[in-house]
């Protein structure tokens, strides 16, 4: 890759950022806060050690449903589901790993594997939905999350599956310390980075390979790209509907491990976070499906809100980070339309311009 | 009729675009009330010149006159505004929408902005009586047919007050007793002193209807002739619109053998509705031939070719090699030696947006040596695109660009060299080098004759009719989807192949299908 | 079935869903299924619900699919709450309908002038309107006597409501009697005229205006083209863009004016989460419905009785499973008569299972009526997504002039 191409695909996401800077500056100069002092104190705050394990910590959760979400993206799927999935094959994973009293190296395959499992056939009905019934995936994958959140509430509420688990909270069976992912005190002695952080990695690992790798990745790409150009090429458009729809919800079904494994009370429990999911989609978005892209993407968004938590203390409502990544998502698909459009005319212009330079020294 | 006064005047009328010129020095003259047919082979300019005329592109020079007034157009509202009406040949309508809001859309009668129904069905139910056009007006389009579609379209330009008429290949969707209504009704159009003009290839259906008809070939008008007065036959046309060009291909000896590669039986492929697009074909073709398809477009070509890629369904047995392959998925045909020039590069033949080595690998993603069948080998096709870009020309700063940034003849010379570098044993080539400068499309011959020599089987399918006498061992005509006539290519000329592809008789070059 | 009139056909299906419930109601011996306070419940919480389906409806039927309804109903609370405890709850109506429509210009320039994927765009919409609305809800409210850091202070004032007693009061006497079929009529019309807010009587009649003005007139064929055919309507003269704007405009205001009925009829003040996805219910009414204003009114009266059954007595929610399964199994044999023999077989599975559950429990769970509207829009779009007919262009960029 060329310095220029480079320079072209960071130039929309950092505009972007400028731009919501801009944005929250605007906000908050109008409701007059004083802008450098906020900024000021987010940044110490963030910058602390354990902000900065808390942040990387969030980052791992994010990362994975973002690579759920842009595996889908690559082939124009849109798996608005990751955040019923994700819930799902959490509480189902945890459930599991609380009933087994396994040692981690056991334990530990089994739960992912739940997890993915969960994840994957919930995500498995919207793909069967639209490739064999022609139903919209974005649809289908909305009502499954509202349908997941009362399967969930049911389980926990009405089944013994769920049981007091934290303070006034029900939740699944706690998993015992065998089965955790804790992780270690890296940056902070208070304060661990959690140990699904290795797995985080890895996936982004897979997913750069099998996209860029694999033959299957090439006929996910080609899909995304052209879908009568794949189908002429070889490739099965329903199956790899199908497939990819499965893939997505696996990882979707694993992004609620992190905190799962390593961060108390190890249950799943009915004040679970929710919402990772949109957030996956928002980061997916920014990093344009590439994985490194995504972790940058995860780490500023996991930076805005660990550090927003100081913004409560300095008067100003902490919300603003959830305007500023707002306005960051807007503008960056913006950009990007922008830039797609510039880029294939301009590489038109430079071709031509670089065969006549050639013929030119040629003759 | 020959003195009716003009009312439209084309004069003079250049339009370039990037590397070719669409239209050079266009004269026409189109009288009122008479049909004027324009006819010319395809990519000869007659898309560009109604586009022009119907105020969707400028000309770079030229005046057009409407009824004596000389007029600019800036957009289809002022040609609209002018009396002029087109009906595309991609009909432009809303299947969601009942037949008479698509009619009324943007000219609605209304009062205190409330559609007046009553007021629009009656002015449309006397248009339809007086000009014989019959459509239901309350029904949905979706429920409708091609003939009542274009009904549709012609009533849509009548309502706005269009005394000038474009209908653009008109015919090309229509089954016979359709062609038959429509040609009634123009008679009719006639009659009410509305000028049409009318833009086919159907030599036959030019001559039954047409009172002038001019010949387009290569951009220029070559001649205008009035068929009522002067003696002329559709071989006469075919001749004026093929014209003699510069480079022929020659293949010259047999190279057949009798291995036969490729055997498809009672090949049928329907539409939606169960309309046949492909009607009951069988053809063979042996190692080393080229079994050239000779047709109008539209007449099922696309359609054989998706069938035996396996992109679309279809009835009929397909063997291969000796073995029955009806059943093989696209990929399965590509892993076993099916190569595959598409129709429409862009939509079937390349990833606009990806590198050049990206496309290289498209549709051979399996295959060395773009991947060992599960990894892909980049640094291997890296350096096969680098050979193919060599080897066939392709002019390109490098391997790494957007195929979108190529110019379509070095894209298509990219999917040449791509589809012989697999070592096909059967290849599908449709229009190889339509959109490809002449230096590149001799080449593109060179190397189709080559792998014919090499035992190739190669079904040809193309517009360019010299290309397909030229190359080609035997030549099938193809019209409404059946085999209608096959042809000697040592034998035949492009007239009577032309002439053959209209249907309309048979001549020495020519026999009934076998 | 096919020869009768549309209204006859219609007035067929309400008085055997109207049967189905009645038997619903005998077996699973619950009279609140169909009494007045339900049916008067369920009439207020379809109102929210169904704005946002006619909000998704209008943006749809111009080629725009607005996942974003959330975002800009989210900003409509706030608009409401903070007006409506300033000024009144007329200001607090008005309020929501102008934030949801700045939500819905900002929708609007990303899609239809720059062509972003309007499923992305309104998803990003979502997260902005929900950030935009908590903070500035907190600025607003915090110090706000009354109010909270995600709670405004009480709306200044009641909206008028009317009941008409002398309809409502004799019926609701009928309903209690708990005669087949007739005395649930008697409920739900008696529910229909008691405590009727006046934002419930501005929803139908923006229904019925919305029906008359997209397949009347001139303004609605048109609107109607950008998102059937955009380029056949470019040929002709129709200004695509400007369509495409107004149908978006108009959308987010009925999504604000939704925000609005919950935040000042629902509860009086403006309060975080209050949306509670019924945006998304509000899309998935739109699809029930067809893209067509009375089946999505249909669609969001149901999916609102369903959401009260769950506030109320849990021997609803038998009464409701029945139902379903009744309707299942009716729908099942309709099926096996004109053939349609897999999905009869599957519904006549499903609502088998359904019963054997009724039978075998006494107590169900408030959950399944919290799934029920969602499952329902799965079950219509995986059995009838043939005879659906979305606008044929919806969800796809437009940029003008590429047709040619």
């Amino acid at each position: 890759m060329s310095r220029q191409k480079i320079l072209n695909s960071l130039a929309a996401p950092l505009l972007a950022v400028a731009f919501s800077l801009v944005v929250v500056t605007i906000i908050l100069f109008a409701f007059g806060s004083n802008v450098f002092e906020v900024f000021n104190a987010m940044a110490v705050y963030g910058t602390s050690p354990r902000s900065l394990t808390l942040m990387l910590n969030l980052a791992t959760t994010y990362y994975i449903s973002a690579v759920a979400v842009a595996i889908g993206f690559k082939m124009n799927l849109f798996n608005i589901g990751v955040n019923g999935q994700y819930m799902l094959g959490g509480m189902c994973a945890a459930a599991v790993a609380g009933s087994l009293n396994l040692p981690g190296v056991v334990a530990i395959p089994i739960t992912i594997f739940v997890a993915i499992a969960v994840g994957a056939a919930w995500a498995g009905v919207a793909a069967w939905l639209k490739s064999a019934r022609g139903v919209s995936e974005v649809i289908s994958t909305i009502m499954l999350n509202f349908i997941a959140l009362g399967l969930i509430s049911y389980t926990i509420i009405r089944t013994n599956v769920g049981r007091p688990a934290a303070l006034n909270v029900r939740g699944t069976e706690i998993i015992p310390p065998n089965g955790r992912m804790v992780g270690w005190n890296l940056l902070s002695p208070s304060i661990k980075v959690y140990g699904f952080i290795i797995v985080a990695i890895l996936i982004g690992v897979l997913y750069w390979f099998v996209l860029n790798r694999t033959v299957f990745g090439y006929d996910l790409r080609a899909s995304g790209l052209s879908a009568s150009a794949a189908s002429a090429s070889g490739v099965n458009s329903k199956r790899m509907v199908v497939i990819t729809m499965l893939i997505s919800g696996g990882i979707a079904g694993m992004v609620g491990l992190p905190d799962l494994l390593g961060n108390d009370p190890y249950s799943y429990t009915l004040n679970f976070p929710s919402g990772y999911g949109f957030t996956g989609i928002a980061i997916a978005l920014l990093g344009r499906n590439n994985p490194i892209g995504i972790a940058f993407g995860a780490i500023l968004w996991a930076f805005l809100d660990v550090s927003s938590q100081i913004l409560d203390i300095e008067n100003v409502p902490r919300e603003i980070v959830t305007i500023m990544q707002g306005v960051i998502v807007l503008a960056v698909v913006v950009a990007y339309e922008l830039v797609r459009r510039n880029r294939v005319k301009s590489e038109q212009q430079n071709v031509g311009e670089a065969l006549a330079q050639k013929e030119s020294s040629a003759s | 009729m020959i003195d009716a006064p003009v009312a439209v005047k084309l004069a003079g009328i250049w339009k370039r675009f990037p590397g070719v010129i669409a239209n050079s020095d266009i004269n026409l003259d189109v009288r009122r009330g008479s049909v004027h047919a324009i006819v010319g082979e395809n990519g000869a300019g007659k898309s560009t010149l109604m586009k022009i005329l119907y105020g969707m592109q400028k000309p770079d020079e030229g005046t057009i006159a409407i009824n004596g007034n000389e007029v600019i157009f800036h957009s289809p509202s002022d040609a609209i505004d002018a009396g002029i009406g087109m009906v595309h040949q991609h009909f432009m309508l809303a299947d969601n929408l009942t037949v008479l809001e698509n009619i009324i859309l943007g000219s609605e009668p209304t009062k205190r902005g409330v559609i007046n129904q009553q007021t629009a069905l009656t002015r449309l139910t006397q248009l339809a009586q007086q000009y014989g056009l019959d459509v239901p007006f309350n029904s949905f389009v979706s429920e409708l047919g091609v003939g009542a579609r274009q009904r549709i379209e012609i009533l849509k330009v009548l309502y706005r007050g269009a005394s000038i008429l474009i209908l653009d290949e008109p015919t090309a969707v229509l089954v016979p007793h359709e062609v038959d209504e429509l040609f009634s009704a123009l008679s009719d159009l006639k009659a009410e002193g509305i000028t049409i003009l009318f833009i086919s290839h159907k030599l036959d259906e030019v001559l039954a209807i047409a009172d002038e008809i001019s010949v387009i070939r290569a951009g220029s008008t070559v001649a205008t002739v009035d068929p009522r007065t002067q003696k002329v036959s559709a071989d006469d046309l075919a001749e004026m619109m093929v014209g003699s060009e510069l480079p022929t291909p020659e293949t010259r000896g047999s190279t057949v053998t009798d291995e036969v590669i490729i055997d498809v039986r009672n090949l049928s492929v329907l539409t939606a509705a169960g309309k046949p697009l492909v009607d009951d074909v069988s053809f063979k073709i042996h190692a080393g031939e080229i079994l050239g398809i000779a047709g109008v477009e539209g007449n099922g070509q696309a359609e054989i070719v998706d069938a035996l890629m396996g992109i679309i369904k279809s009835s009929g047995v397909l063997i291969y090699n000796g073995g029955d392959i009806s059943k093989w998925s696209t990929r399965k045909r590509r892993e076993q030696g099916f190569g595959f020039i598409p129709e429409d590069r862009m939509r079937q033949g390349l990833l606009l947006e990806a590198p050049l080595w990206e496309n290289k690998m498209l549709g051979h993603q399996t295959l060395k040596p773009n991947s060992n069948g599960f990894l892909l080998t980049p640094a291997d096709a890296k350096n096969d695109t680098a050979r193919i870009i060599d080897e066939y020309d392709v002019r390109t700063p490098s391997i790494d660009v957007f195929a979108s940034a190529l110019s379509g003849g070095n894209q298509q010379k990219l999917i040449v060299g791509r589809e012989m570098s697999s070592d096909p044993k059967f290849l599908l080539a449709a229009h190889p080098t339509r959109g490809v400068d002449v230096g590149a499309q001799s080449a593109i011959w060179d190397h189709l004759r080559k792998a014919r020599e090499s035992g190739l089987a190669v079904l040809l399918i193309s517009a360019d009719l010299d290309e397909l006498i030229g190359l080609s061992d035997t030549i099938k005509v193809l019209l409404r989807g059946k085999f209608v006539a096959d042809a000697n290519p040592v034998t035949v000329t492009p007239q009577e192949l032309g002439t053959a592809m209209t249907g309309v008789k048979k001549s020495d070059g020519i026999e009934a299908a076998s | 079935m096919n020869t009768k009139s549309p209204s006859i056909r219609i007035f067929a299906f309400f008085i055997s869903a109207m049967t189905l419930l009645s038997i619903s109601r005998i077996f699973a011996d619950t009279n609140d299924l169909t009494s007045r306070g339900t049916m008067a419940a369920a009439f207020g919480l379809a109102v929210p619900i169904g704005l946002a389906g006619l909000g998704g409806l209008w943006s749809e039927r111009a080629g725009i699919v607005n996942i974003g309804l959330e975002g800009m109903m989210i900003l409509g609370t706030f608009g409401a709450g903070w007006a409506g405890w300033q000024w009144g709850p007329w200001a607090g109506v008005l309020g929501a309908v102008t934030f949801g429509m700045l939500g819905a210009l900002l929708f609007a320039i990303v899609t239809v002038s720059f062509g972003v994927d309007q499923i992305i765009a309104g998803t990003a919409i979502n997260i902005l309107g929900l950030g935009l609305a908590q903070f500035l809800a907190k600025l607003a409210f915090s110090n706000a006597p009354g109010g909270g850091q995600s709670q405004s202070p009480p709306v200044k004032g009641l909206l008028p409501s009317v009941t008409i007693d002398f309809i409502a009061d004799p019926l609701n006497t009928l309903q209690q009697k708990g005669w087949f079929v007739i005395s649930d009529l008697a409920g739900m019309f008696s529910g229909l005229f008691y405590h009727l807010s006046y934002l419930t009587i501005l929803t139908v009649i923006l229904f019925v205006l919305t029906g008359w003005t997209l397949w009347r007139t001139s303004f609605g064929l048109r609107l109607r083209s950008a998102g059937e055919s955009p380029s056949a309507a470019e040929t002709l003269g129709v200004n695509v863009i400007r369509y495409k704007y107004i149908a978006v405009i108009i959308s987010g205001s009925l999504a604000g004016l939704a925000g609005a009925y919950l935040a000042i009829v629902g509860t009086n003040v403006y309060r975080g989460g209050q949306t509670a996805g019924r945006g998304y219910i509000g899309l998935a009414t739109m699809i029930f419905g067809n893209w067509r204003p009375m089946g999505t009114g249909i669609g969001a009266t149901v999916f609102g009785y369903i959401d009260t059954l769950q506030l109320r007595d849990n021997a609803n929610i038998r009464g409701l499973v029945l139902f379903g399964a009744l309707v299942l199994i009716a729908l099942a044999f309709l099926g096996l008569r004109s053939g349609v023999r897999a999905t009869s077989l599957a519904f006549l599975i499903i609502g088998s299972a359904l019963v054997g559950g009724f039978l075998a429990s006494t107590n169900m769970a408030p959950e399944v009526a919290q799934v029920a509207p969602y499952v329902t829009t799965l079950l219509v779009l995986a059995t009838a997504s043939q005879r659906l007919r979305p606008p044929a262009t919806a969800g796809m960029a437009y940029r003008k002039g590429e047709s040619h």
